[in-house]
C-alpha cells in the first residue's frame, strides 16, 4: 500500500508517497534529505530525532509519516533564518552546549518547545524539559546554561555577556 | 527498526472507525498517539494488518463538565492537554503525576485513552483513575457500555475491552472540597516507569476519623489495583503507617531486575504512606 503525505516542512510544502510504515524521521532524512534530525536509539528513548509537529516537540522515530499528513513540521534546518542562527543555536555555540553534537538538534528542538511555553524558565524547568533528550558528552551543564542564555535573548532581544548566565544549578 | 507492513486508514468519524474495527475481525488496531503501539510495532511485538488512525477524531478530544457535575475527558486528550486544562488543574493527583509521565515529547502525543487501553502494568494513569473511581465509556458498532475502572484491568496488557471497541471518554467524579488527593511514585530511573506508583484520595473527616479513602497502585502487581486493605484500615481508624503496611495484601508482587519482590513490597508501602500524607496535607 502506498499513502500520499502532504505536509509543510520548514515553511515549504512537500508531497511524498510513502509506505504507511515509513516513520516521520525516515521521511525527513531519507526522502527530504534533512539529515540534521538524528536517529540515536530508534526506541523512543533518546530524543535525538525530536522535531516539531504543529509547534510541539515529538520524537520523529515514534510517529508515522502518514500521521504527519497535513501538519507543519519544523526541523533543526528550519531554525536559522536569513538573519542568522536561532538564539538557541547561537547560545549552544557561545556557551559550549555541545561536544560531539549528535544530540544537539534534538536538544534544541526540545528547548524550543520549552521556550514557547515559558519565557523565563528556571534551571529545574530546563532540566525537566530535556528529560527525554540524552547527551552522552557534555554532562548537561552547558546545555542548561545555553538554554538559559537563549531564553534571555529571546525575552530581551539582547545577548547577555557569557559570564552573566554561568553558574547556578 | 521498521514495523512490519500494514494497511493504513485514517478514520473520518468515530462511526467510521468502529465500522472498520468491526469488519476487520481482530486484524485491525486503532492508533492514537502511537507512543506505546509504535515502539511495539517497531520491535514487531505487534503486527496489525490494518492500522485505523483515530488521532484526528475531534469528537474524542477535550475535557468538559457533564450536567451532573462529573468531568468527561475525551479519549484522545493528550497528557499535555490535560496538564493545561483549567478543570483538571484542580485534581491534585493529576498535577502531581502528569508532569512526570514520560517526557515532553511523549506527553505531547500520548493520550489518556491509549494509556488505559494499553494496560501497561506500570503506567501511571490507571492508578489515578482507580483512586478517582473513574468510569470508562467504550463504544463498538454494536453498543456503548460504561465500565467502572475497578473492573477494567485484567492483567498485564490485558483489559476487558473488546477488539472492536474504542474508548470514547473517561469520566471523573466532580471535585469535592472535603477530600484531598495526591500521587507519589518511585520510578525506575532509566525508563521513568513506576516501580511503585500510588494515587490516594482521602478525606471526609467527621471529627473522629477519615470517612473516605481510595488508593490506586501501579507497577506492583500484574495490573494496577485498588489497595482495598489500606482503604479499610484508614477508614477503620488505624494510623496511616499501619494502614500503608497493607499496600500489597492479596497481591502477587512483581519481581524483576529493577526491583525484587521484597524491595518492591517495601517501597509500595512507603509510597502509599507518602501519598496518603500528601493527600491529607492538601486538605489544608
Ligand atoms: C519514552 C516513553 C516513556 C514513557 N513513560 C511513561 C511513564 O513514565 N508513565 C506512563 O504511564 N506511561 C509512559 N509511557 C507510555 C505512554 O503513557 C503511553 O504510550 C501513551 O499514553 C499511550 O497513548 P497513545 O495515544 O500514544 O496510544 P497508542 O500507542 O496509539 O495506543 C496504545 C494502545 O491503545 C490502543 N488504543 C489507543 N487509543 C484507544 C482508544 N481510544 N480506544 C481503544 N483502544 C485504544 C491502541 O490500539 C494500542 O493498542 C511512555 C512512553 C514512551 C514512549
Ligand atoms: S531516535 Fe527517536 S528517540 Fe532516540
Ligand atoms: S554533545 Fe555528544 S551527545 Fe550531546
Amino acid at each position: 500500500m502506498v499513502a500520499h503525505v502532504s505536509l509543510t516542512v520548514n515553511g515549504k510544502p512537500r508531497e511524498v508517497d510513502v509506505e504507511p510504515r515509513r516513520l516521520l524521521v525516515q521521511l525527513l532524512r531519507e526522502d527530504l534529505d534533512l539529515t540534521g534530525t538524528h536517529v540515536g536509539c530508534d526506541t523512543s528513548q533518546c530524543g535525538a530525532c525530536t522535531v516539531h509537529v504543529d509547534g510541539k516537540a515529538v520524537k520523529s522515530c515514534t510517529m508515522l509519516a502518514v500521521q504527519a499528513d497535513g501538519t507543519t513540521v519544523t526541523t533543526i534546518e528550519g531554525m536559522a533564518t536569513a538573519e542568522g542562527l536561532h538564539p538557541l543555536q547561537a547560545a549552544f555555540w557561545e556557551h559550549h552546549g555541545l561536544q560531539c553534537g549528535f544530540c544537539t538538534p534534538g536538544m534544541i528542538m526540545a528547548a524550543a518547545d520549552l521556550l514557547a511555553r515559558t519565557t523565563e524558565p528556571t534551571d529545574a524547568e530546563i532540566r525537566h524539559a530535556i528529560e527525554g533528550n540524552f547527551c552522552r558528552c557534555t554532562g548537561y551543564q552547558n546545555i542548561v546554561t545555553a538554554i538559559r542564555a537563549a531564553a534571555v535573548v529571546m525575552r530581551t532581544g539582547v545577548a547577555a555577556p557569557s559570564g552573566a548566565v554561568q553558574g547556578g544549578m | 527498526m521498521i514495523p512490519a507492513a500494514f494497511d493504513y486508514v485514517r478514520a473520518t468519524s468515530l462511526d467510521d472507525a468502529l465500522k472498520r474495527l468491526a469488519t476487520a475481525g481482530g486484524g485491525a488496531k486503532a492508533i492514537a498517539g502511537g507512543q506505546s503501539l509504535l515502539p511495539l510495532m517497531k520491535l514487531r511485538l505487534a503486527r496489525p494488518e490494518t492500522l485505523v488512525d483515530i488521532g484526528r477524531l475531534a469528537e474524542l478530544k477535550g475535557v468538559h463538565r457533564l450536567p451532573d457535575g462529573r468531568v468527561a475527558v475525551g479519549a484522545l486528550t493528550t497528557y499535555d492537554e490535560m496538564l493545561r486544562d483549567p478543570i483538571l488543574r484542580h485534581y491534585g493527583l493529576l498535577a502531581d503525576a502528569i508532569p512526570n509521565i514520560g517526557d515532553v515529547q511523549v506527553r505531547n502525543r500520548g493520550t489518556i485513552g491509549g494509556s488505559i487501553a494499553h494496560a501497561d502494568p506500570a503506567s501511571d494513569m490507571p492508578a489515578i483513575l482507580l483512586a478517582l473511581d473513574a468510569e470508562v465509556v467504550a463504544r463498538s458498532s454494536r453498543a456503548e457500555r460504561v465500565i467502572p475502572i475497578t473492573s477494567f484491568f485484567e492483567g498485564a496488557f490485558a483489559s476487558v475491552l473488546h477488539d472492536d471497541e474504542l474508548i470514547t471518554e473517561v469520566r471523573l467524579p466532580g471535585g469535592r472540597d472535603d477530600v484531598g488527593s495526591a500521587y507519589r511514585a518511585i520510578e525506575q530511573p532509566a525508563s521513568g516507569y513506576s516501580i511503585a506508583g500510588v494515587a490516594a484520595v482521602v478525606g471526609a473527616h467527621d471529627g473522629t476519623g477519615w470517612r473516605y479513602c481510595a488508593v490506586g497502585v501501579t507497577g506492583v502487581g500484574d495490573h494496577p489495583y485498588r489497595a482495598a486493605a489500606v482503604e479499610k484500615a484508614v477508614i477503620g481508624g488505624e494510623s496511616l503507617a499501619q494502614a500503608a503496611a497493607h499496600a500489597t495484601d492479596g497481591v502477587t508482587v512483581a519481581s524483576d531486575i529493577h526491583a525484587d519482590r521484597e524491595y518492591r513490597t517495601h517501597v509500595a508501602s512507603v509510597q502509599v504512606l507518602r501519598a496518603l500524607e500528601a493527600a491529607i496535607a492538601r486538605l489544608g
